[in-house]
């Protein structure tokens, strides 16, 4: 079974933050809502694979 | 306008001669209820030589469209009773499909059907023709002599169960008076006075809501197309549904939720209103029929309560979301009669007719739950919820990648019987399409359809085996049907996959018993006493 990827793999952290950053950028919060609902289902598509989706979800409705 | 099928009785009362019997006649059995399911009971049991008598408290079949997308596999039971060809003639089919989101069309489909079957995937076709070519069938049968008795106007009042039978209390126009039968089916719809009668409810209704059904007359020239509205400006909130029917009739469900003014609604002028921003101000429609349909998506704990078997909606229901009402009621049909016939005849326990409770307490659960998505997608119950379906909808008009995501109702298809106690040993080298549990599929053969071959008893289906069955296998009811791959591409391929023989053992409801790549006797009649439930595997 693939499993998720739990390291760093993501090569200029700070650039993709301030991206995400800026997309958000003159959202109102209900545009943001939006926004993060596409954002999820373009990449979960991408990631295709189930069982990675899954883990993902589980890892996310972890709370601190 | 002509007079509409559904405003003839088709089975008027006349007085039968059990009315005027000192003792109550006992009959093997009865049917509860003469809508497409009990129809289809009685029709089922007839054609196999089982007396049946259908009481019904109308004469008449179903006013309005009502239940009007029928499945491959429904055409598939009708075919194997006998009155598919009408059905599928007069039923018409739509190619394109359009998704509206708000105000916008946001992208259109063409549907892609798999080749080399006898069906297509459906047909849409109101359900008063389809009970009346039920009706036709049955009283063809009749003619042939056929041990079918159609009572209209006979309103059961009161269900006894006993060790051995049932008894029931009739009041007719005549008066009242008793029956009794080995074996009940209770096809007496959604609010089965039945179940009521002995006492029995549902368990856990998931949820509920309301629509407006409409039929319309329109010019022909208005495109033959399925289209599916989310959240329109004539809807604000719902969804709404438009569907082609024959005779340029057109079926427009509104969705309405669930606390709503009846009355209000279904107030011609509101109904116009609607109708008139839906189809356009220049659009020229003639409203025929309109009526608000409540479901609630729910099943009965068991199906089966002694002698008394529940079958269609008085069994479980589901949202109008994917056909999955009406076309699991035949399903229903389709597994019950084979076995209640083997009961009666002695030739299976009693047990049997548990695998009934079994497969199609699955298969209800199977339709509760695409059912429930799809109006989880249609109707979101959270904020969280309607912000997801509105990204895929807003997304979906430029990014095809999420267009599956769009749930308009996954379209019928028959369960597949997985861990039922009557599934015999499997071949992990055959398809999986056509694993214990599965309906045959269908394929083109040299000279006509697979599927016009099979059902109505059990087959072993050969498939270039070197040995053929030997007569105490014949003894046993079981019909050898030997064919070859060179049958067509198709057949091969679904039948087949990468094995070079295979020996499938079918139900009389055409659904896979199991199977091998070599013919073994002993294998085969360990494996139909099990589907007989004869004996443990």
């Amino acid at each position: 079974m693939a499993k998720l990827i739990t390291t760093p793999n993501i090569a200029d952290a700070d650039a993709f933050y301030a991206a995400l950053m800026a997309a958000h950028e003159g959202c109102s919060k209900e545009e943001s809502d939006a926004l993060n609902a596409r954002l999820v289902l373009i990449l979960a598509n991408h990631v295709g694979d189930m069982n990675i989706l899954l883990q993902a979800l589980e890892l996310a409705r972890q709370k601190a | 306008m002509a007079r509409k099928i559904f405003e003839i009785p088709l089975y008027p009362y006349r007085r039968h001669p059990d009315q005027d019997e000192s003792t109550p006649v006992r009959h093997p059995v009865i049917v509860i209820g003469a809508g497409p399911v009990g129809l289809a009971a009685a029709i089922d049991l007839g054609q196999q030589g089982v007396p049946v008598v259908v009481l019904d408290d109308n004469d008449k079949v179903s006013f309005g469209s009502r239940a009007i997308c029928f499945s491959k596999r429904t055409l598939e039971i009708f075919n194997r009773l006998g009155c598919a060809s009408e059905m599928a003639r007069k039923g018409v089919q739509w190619d394109t499909g359009r998704v509206f989101f708000r105000d916008r069309e946001i992208y259109a489909f063409r549907l892609l059907e798999e080749t080399g079957h006898k069906f297509p995937a459906f047909i849409n076709l109101q359900q008063y023709y389809l009970e009346e070519y039920l009706v036709k069938r049955l009283r063809a049968l009749q003619e042939e002599g056929r041990p079918i008795d159609l009572r209209g106007r006979n309103k059961v009042e009161a269900i006894g169960q006993h060790d051995d039978h049932v008894t029931l209390e009739i009041a007719t126009p005549d008066g009242p008076y008793n029956l009794e039968a080995e074996w009940i089916i209770a096809c007496d719809g959604a609010a089965s006075p039945t179940r009521r009668m002995l006492g029995m409810d549902f368990v856990g209704q998931v949820f509920a809501d309301n629509f407006l059904i409409a039929d319309v007359v329109m010019q022909a020239g208005f495109p033959s197309e399925r289209w599916f509205w989310f959240d329109p400006p004539f809807n604000r909130g719902q969804s709404a549904l438009l569907h082609k029917q024959p005779d340029n009739l057109w079926r427009i469900d509104f969705q309405l939720g669930w606390d709503i003014d009846r009355e209000e609604e279904q107030k011609p002028e509101k109904v116009i209103r609607r109708l008139r921003a839906m189809l356009g101000e220049h659009t020229k429609f003639e409203l025929e029929w309109v009526s608000i349909y409540t479901f609630q998506c729910r099943r009965m704990e068991h199906f089966r309560h002694g002698r008394v078997l529940f079958a269609g909606d008085a069994a479980h229901q589901v949202s109008p979301f994917g056909a999955r009402g009406a076309n699991s009621g035949f399903q229903d049909i389709d597994n019950l009669v084979w076995k209640l016939k083997l009961v009666l005849g002695g030739k299976a326990p009693e047990t049997l007719l548990d695998s009934y409770d079994h497969e199609r307490v699955m298969a209800a659960d199977e339709n509760i739950l695409n059912s429930t998505r799809s109006t989880e997608f249609i109707t979101p119950k959270t904020e969280t919820s309607r912000i997801f379906r509105d990204a895929v909808l807003d997304l979906a008009e430029r990014h095809v990648p999420v267009r599956p995501m769009i749930n308009t109702g996954r379209l019928s298809v028959p369960a597949i019987y997985d861990g039922s106690p009557l599934n015999g040993p499997d071949s992990n080298v055959l398809p999986e399409s056509l694993r214990p549990g599965a309906p045959a599929v269908d394929a083109p053969l040299s000279e006509g359809w697979l599927l016009d071959r099979l059902g109505n008893g059990f087959q072993l289906l050969l498939i270039d085996t070197e040995a053929v069955p030997e007569k105490d296998l014949s003894g046993l009811g079981i019909e050898p049907v030997a064919l070859s791959a060179d049958e067509s591409p198709e057949f091969a391929e679904r039948y087949l996959g990468e094995a070079g023989q295979a020996v499938y053992l079918l139900r009389p409801d055409q659904h896979v018993a199991a199977r091998w790549t070599v013919y073994e006797p002993e294998a085969v009649i360990a494996a139909f006493r099990r589907a007989t439930a004869r004996e443990e595997a």
